[in-house]
This record gives C-alpha cells, structure tokens and sequence, in this order.
C-alpha cells in the first residue's frame, strides 16, 4: 500500500496570514475575514472564483457556518475538520485533492484558532463524555518524556542536552525576530531560555510554542491552471497524512525516541516527492516544534540528520537561518505562535515566501525544495503529516 | 462457631505533625488529596482478600464509615467493583456512629453464622474544626475483615451490646464538623456503660478478665476509660496500644484497625477482646485460632504505620480536606465522568482488569478488541493486573496540569508480566523518582466534579 501523490499536479497561487498573537480585540471571525481576504488578494480573484472552501479549527467554530457566516460566503460547500494540531495541513491536503479529482477547479484551505479567550494557560480542549481513567497529562509533560529518552540512548549528558534544547528555542527566536507576523519578534538570551520557569521535566516555559491566535488560507488549483492567477505560484510536489495505531503508551518496546508516524509520513511523501536524500534534497523545513525536544526528534524522523545525530548538527548551526539546512526560518510554532488550525498553513505560508523570493531579510538562498511538518497529539499516541513544494 | 478467616489494615502514607496542629504528642495519619474512605477501604479489602482459603467466597460486602463518600449511593457497590467481587453479593453501608464499624462486624459476624462469607470494610477521614481536639486527635486509616465459618484464624467467642440515647458526638446536615459534648458528662454515662457490657461479654464468652492477652478499647471519648480499668478486673498490660501517637482515633475504622494491630502480634490460643463506646457500647471477645499463622496479611498495621512520610504541611492538609479555599491552577476543572462510559468500563475503573490476546499473548492496558502488537479482533481473556508488579519506564513532572499535589509524577508504567498504561504516581517524593524504581498499584479518587467522585487507579513506590 502505497499514496500515489499528486506531485506536480496541484499549485498554491494565493495565501494569506495575519499576525499570530494576543488578538484580545479580535475574534475567529475576524481573522478569518484577514487571512482570506488577503489569500484573495495575494491570487487576485473574487469570492466569486472560489469553487469550495475547506476549514481547519479544533474549537474555535463547528461546521463551515464558521467560515461562510462572517465572509459570507455565497451558498457553496465549505466542509469544517479537525485533526489535533495537523488540522490546518489537513484542510489543505483535502482541498488540493479536490482540485485534483477535477470535482473543483478553484478551492481554498484555511485555518484559523482563537485560543487566547479561554483565560487558561497552554491548550485546552473539550474531550467526549469520558470513563474518567484519562492519565490527564498536558501535552508539556508529554512531549517532555522525549528529552530524557533521547539522552540516554545516545549517551548525551543532560547538561548538553539542555545546551541543544536552547539551542533549538534560541534559533527559532532568533528566526521569529525577522518576521513581522510572529508572536514573539526578539531575540531571547540563553540564559533566559535556559532559566525559564519549570513546567514539564526538563522543559521550562521557553520550551514551549505559545499560546496564541491566528489564521492563515491558501488558493489551490490545477497546476495547468496556475498561471491564470499567478506568475509565480508553487507546486506541491507530496502530500502525507499518517494517524498511528497509538501502540507507544501501549506496548513497552516504544522508547520515546522518535514518531513512528512521522517516519512514515516522512517515508511515504519522499516516494510520492521522488526525494532520495531529504538531508541533501531538502532546502529548508518548517516542523511542529510545538516543544524544544520534539524538533530534535523530528531532524532524525525526517531523515534529515542519522539517528543520534540532531544534537550535533543542532549545536553545529546545521538548521540556522544561515546553515545549510534552514529549519523553522519564519520562528516556528517557538516563536511565530501555534495557534492550532492556523499553524500547517502559517508553514505552507513560508515556504510560499521562501520559494517565491518574498522572505525579506529571513530569505534563503534559492530554495528548491521546502517541506512542511505538521504533528497532532503526544509521543506514542499522534498524528503526522508531511508535505513537499517546490518551484 | 463463626469468626475472622482473613484481615487487612491500612494507613495512608502521610502523617501531620501535631505540633503543626497546634500542641500535643505524637503525629496522626491523613489521607493523601486523592484518597477518600471508599478508596482507604478498598485498599484494606485488598489485604483481606489476598490469599482467601479456597472455601471462602465472599458473597455479603459491608462498608462502614461516618465520612461516606456518598450520602446517597451505595458505597458499599465501590468497593464491590473495586475489589473483583461477583455482581451476585449483597451489600450494605453503616454509618451513623463512629461505633458502626465494630456494629458492622458484629453484624458480619452473625451473617457468617447463618453461613454467609462477609467482607466487611471500616474506614474514615476525620475532619475535625480546626485547632479542636478532633482534628488533632483523630486519624484517617482503614480495617477489613472476612468473616465466615470454616477454619477462622480467630473465633468468635462472647459479644454484648448496649445502646443509649444520649448527646455526645453528633453532626447534622450542613454542619461542616461534628461537635461534642463535654467530655466529663460523657465519662459519666458511658463508663458505668462500658463496664456493664463489658462484663456481659466475658460472662457471655466464658472467660475472666484476667483470661484476656489484649483488649482494644476505643472510642469517641478517652476519659471513658479512666474509671473502667479497675472495676473492669484488667491490668494495663492487656490494654492493645491504641495507636494515638501515630495515626490519631479513625472512625468508623478505629476499633477494627486496633483488633488487626492485635491479630498482627498474636498467637493460637490468645484472646482478644475489643470495645468500642459510642452512642452505646459493642464488645466482641474473639479466641485466635491454630490457623492465624496461614492468615496473616502482607502488610501489617506496624509496617503501615512505619512506611510514612510525616512533614505534611498543615496548609496542605486543610486543603486536601477542602477546609481552605485556595487559589486554583490557570487550568480547566476536570470533567465529570459520565455514567454510561464508566458503566462500560466499570471492569478497568474499578477492578483493574486487562486483556490478554488469546493470540499473541500481549497485554492490552486498558482492554482493547483489537490486540494492539497482532490485530487479532476479539479474541481475548480479562486479566486482573491490580496486584500486578510494574516499574518506572520513564517519567515527567508536570507543573501544568491540575492537582492538589502538584507537580503531578506521570508515569510510562510497564508491568512485569507485560502491559504498559500511562498514569499518576502518588505518595512519591518527587523529588526521589528515578527509572526502574518498582511500584504497585492503589486505588484512588482522582478528584470529584459535579459531586461525582472519580475513582481510577494510580502507581505508588511499593510500601
């Protein structure tokens, strides 16, 4: 069983993202009025020209009356999903296949999540009517279990791994710095990163992405109709979505050392992609560092460095803004913000600058291939996707 | 002749320092945030149960406490879930009077004698106002006892009873704690009291005072005892020790917690007998038996009592009482359980059953219908993993999540004999956690929404 792709077959010729942030005066509504109204800018077409709408939010609206209501949209299918924090990534995996099958020819992805009104500190969620034998961890304390896994089984003393963990929050902020649409735009010293209050394990609370609101959409075609919208849109070149079996917090060989899901969805978007080395081939990666640990993992699940090899490459400025395999540049769910639906099309976002010459003083030098990472739920129990753009 | 087959104890791990209670000698126990005195006695039930003759099925279950979790629902059915006993039992819950809980075994025990197997639990948490003598002097901990015919480790021999209409301790509706008359009045009522039942039950076992190796005196008012000693023909020798510097007077709990510390240090041939004064008088003189030594629990009250640790706060003690509001957590109220999700899972909640694949032989924690290594679709076997060993795979402290102990100590456990679940450490040091550290499971109320207690199971350090 294999996905056959869709590489080469569907274009992105518009986005559009608001800043990510504190939003009090700003409700979901409003921020998706901002970021579809400028995805239709950015492709220079009507509401009109739009055949379907696809919405990514975890618990800021149920159904598509979230979206067309306050853009009011004209009476055409807009189909609401979630899928944890992969949610917006899915929006967009499912309207470029609509545009695929030929069903549509014009469609839209958007996402959107207003966290920020619920005056509880990190995510909260509404869970079905449950038994009540839930280990009610939060997700800090989760993704907290892959530092010290991590360090034991490659023998890195805790002291260098708290280095690399830094490391990784320094860099996104350093990244988020040079970008006007991020939550969090300054650098932050290491001491200050490294003394930040405890919340889970290891992780202090700069370890962890923030809190924040936001949306983000993109208009996808046929790639024979790109350039009708745009002089200079991208391809998507693969396009996977693995949801796990949930066997690591169920069978005890699971080490808490890599996402089974994403290594596969990592495997299954290079076949689709035709990547053979992604270390080499990959110019640059947007990742769900939604915690420090978790990008370190995802270098070696994404087959961008060797098992136990990230936090050397990670020390070594492999993945700076300037190394030779740029991650995160635009700050990253560290420093951009995570706000939920939003955060797979903020990384489609920049990879669309990247890729279109756009990022200012963030750019890369001549990007080919950008991958965006896009992870949902905890260690042992997630959801993952992976996709690949390129010119 | 019927009597007790097997006994258990429990004392919770926390102790508070009476000199943080405002004066006085000694420390008392206090219940963990998460335990209650439904948990407590599913704990000492645990005990009971552990190696019952093959003879012995329990088919009665009794609860007995004056700080029930319910005040309607039959707690009794908690610990009927929790403890794996058949469906087909029946149960009542005591209350009423901290004497319920020697009334309850009393009751068992004539139930064992028309030939029925009674497991009967006393537990309790008392709160007491605080700086009062309650909250100083009292004590959280739990007994059980299955009582039948067959081979007893001790018999039942004489008992005597009286009742008496009298204002002592009472609580009513709405009261946040109970009151007491003033001692001296009671002393006045009960001793003459204690004194008549007392002789009633020697007379009604066929044995002197002098016949007796320990007698357990307890009860709501210690002055009581003064003047029984000496019209009573005892010697201070006999007098079991009363637990007062270590764990503090427990309810419901506290008579039969004595009798068990008793049974632990106990021979054939040795006679006990066991007061309890309040609203009246229950005295019950049991003979040890040659069996005693094949009925010996794994824990002994001595080993609860020394397995502690004893620097409790007492602004965290108030607040695991819920006496002291304080500010919550930036965090959402955990949700209430829901009935029908708890009723389908009720064999894992409550007794901690897993499955096992008829296939491949994987242990699924919680039961799954799909074995989670081979797939194979319900094909299966419930097995209980509540006694099952487990050890610390790796761990995290979280300061996010809401807890009255925070930071919460969560787990990848891994069972020896095989099975992983992710839950809450409790009575840890978390400070002290370390992978590999050996653990065994308790069972715990997670915390109470919507006045629904969530009952669940949690790790602890083996103790």
């Amino acid at each position: 069983m294999a996905s056959k792709g869709i590489c080469d077959r569907v274009a992105i010729v518009g986005m559009g993202c608001t800043k990510f942030g504190e939003h009090w005066n700003r409700s979901a509504s409003d921020l998706l009025v901002d970021a579809v109204q400028d995805a239709y800018g950015s492709a220079g077409i009507e509401p009109d020209n739009v055949d379907a709408y696809w919405l990514g939010t975890t618990g800021s609206g149920i159904s598509g009356l979230t979206l067309s209501e306050p853009l009011k949209i004209q009476y055409k299918p807009v189909t609401r999903l979630e899928n944890m924090c992969a949610t917006g990534s899915e929006a967009m995996r499912n309207a470029a296949y609509a545009v695929a099958s030929g069903a549509y020819d014009l469609v839209m992805a958007v996402g959107v999540e207003k966290l920020k009104d619920s005056g509880f500190s990190g995510l909260t969620g509404s869970a079905p009517p449950g038994d009540g034998t839930e280990s009610g961890m939060t997700a800090p304390a989760n993704f907290s279990l892959l530092a010290p896994a991590y360090a034991e089984k490659y023998g890195v003393d805790l002291e260098t791994m708290r280095d690399v963990l830094t490391r990784i929050a320094y860099k996104n902020h350093y990244n988020g710095a040079r970008n006007d649409k991020a939550q969090f735009q300054r650098e932050v010293p290491v001491e200050k990163i490294n003394s930040s209050p405890k919340i889970a394990g290891m992780l202090g609370i700069m370890d962890c992405s923030g809190v924040s609101d936001g949306a983000a959409a993109a208009v996808i075609c046929r790639a024979e109709d790109a350039h009708k919208y745009n002089d200079n849109p991208i391809f998507i070149k693969a396009l996977s979505f693995v949801a796990g079996p949930a066997e690591g917090a169920k069978r005890q060989d699971y080490d808490f050392t890599s996402f089974p899901e994403v290594v596969e969805s990592a495997r299954d978007a290079y076949e689709q992609a035709g990547i053979e080395d992604a270390r080499e081939q990959i110019s640059m990666a947007e990742v769900h560092d939604c915690f420090t640990p978790t990008e370190l993992v995802l270098m070696e699940d994404l087959g961008f460095s060797p098992r136990g090899q990230a936090w050397k490459d990670t020390m070594d400025g492999r993945f700076d803004l300037d190394g030779d395999q740029p991650i995160n540049p635009d700050g990253g769910l560290k420093s951009f913000g995570h706000p939920i639906g939003a955060s797979g099309l903020r990384m489609m976002y920049e990879m669309w600058l990247q890729l279109r010459g756009e990022a200012g003083e963030r750019q890369i030098a001549e990007p080919k291939l950008g991958l965006t990472h896009n992870l949902g739920g905890a260690p042992g129990r997630c959801v993952s996707f992976v996709s690949v753009v390129g010119l | 002749m019927s009597g007790i087959v097997r006994y258990g104890s429990y004392v919770p791990f926390f102790r508070i320092q009476r000199s943080a209670l405002g004066g006085g000698r000694g420390e008392r126990a206090a219940a963990s945030y998460d335990e209650d005195s439904a948990s407590m006695a599913v704990e000492a039930s645990r005990e009971a149960l552990r190696e019952l003759p093959e003879d012995a099925a329990v088919d009665t279950v009794a609860f007995a406490s004056t700080s029930a979790p319910y005040t309607e629902k039959l707690n009794a059915a908690t610990l009927q879930a929790a403890t794996n006993l058949p469906k087909s039992v029946s149960a009542l819950d005591f209350g009423g009077s901290s004497r319920a809980g020697l009334s309850a075994l009393l009751a068992g025990l004539d139930m064992a004698a028309a030939g029925r197997t009674v497991l009967v639990a006393a537990s309790e948490v008392t709160v007491g106002a605080p700086s009062g003598p309650r909250e100083s002097g009292g004590g959280d901990a739990a007994a059980a006892f299955v009582l039948g015919g067959g081979e007893p480790i001790a018999r039942l021999i004489g008992r005597a009873s009286c009742t008496e209409e009298v204002l002592d301790v009472w609580q009513s509706p709405g009261m946040p704690f109970a009151k007491q008359w003033e001692e001296r009045f009671g002393a006045s009522i009960f001793t003459p009291l204690l004194v008549d039942t007392f002789t009633r039950a020697l007379s009604d076992a066929g044995v002197a005072a002098s016949d007796l190796s320990k007698v357990v005196l307890d009860g709501t008012n210690a002055r009581v005892f003064r003047g029984f000693m000496r019209p009573s023909g005892l010697t201070p020798a006999q007098l079991a020790d009363g637990l007062a510097g270590t764990v503090g007077r427990a309810g419901a709990a506290h008579a039969g917690l004595v009798l068990a510390s008793a049974l632990d240090g106990a021979s054939a041939g040795d006679r006990i007998a066991v007061a309890c004064v309040a609203d009246g008088v229950d005295v019950a003189v049991f003979e040890v038996t040659d069996a005693i030594d094949d009925g010996r629990p794994k824990h002994t009250v001595a080993s609860w009592v020394e397995s502690k640790r004893d620097d409790l706060a007492y602004t965290t003690y108030l607040k695991w009482r819920d006496v002291l509001p304080f500010e919550p957590p930036r965090r959402p109220d955990p949700d209430r359980p829901a009935a029908p999700p708890m009723q389908r899972a009720e064999r894992w909640k409550f007794a901690f059953l897993g499955s096992r694949c008829n296939r491949c032989g994987n242990t699924n924690l919680p039961p799954q219908r799909v074995c989670v290594v081979c797939q194979a679709s319900d094909d299966s076997t419930i097995e209980p993993y509540a006694d099952g060993e487990c050890r610390i795979s790796t761990f995290t402290l979280d300061r996010l999540a809401y807890s009255l102990q925070p930071p919460v100590v969560g787990a990848v456990v891994d069972f020896d004999k095989g099975g992983r679940m992710l839950c809450q450490l409790t009575d840890v040091d978390p400070d002290k956690v370390a992978i590999g550290d050996e653990l065994e499971m308790t069972f715990r109320r997670l915390y109470t929404a919507g006045g629904v207690h969530n009952y669940f199971w949690k790790a602890r350090p083996r103790r």
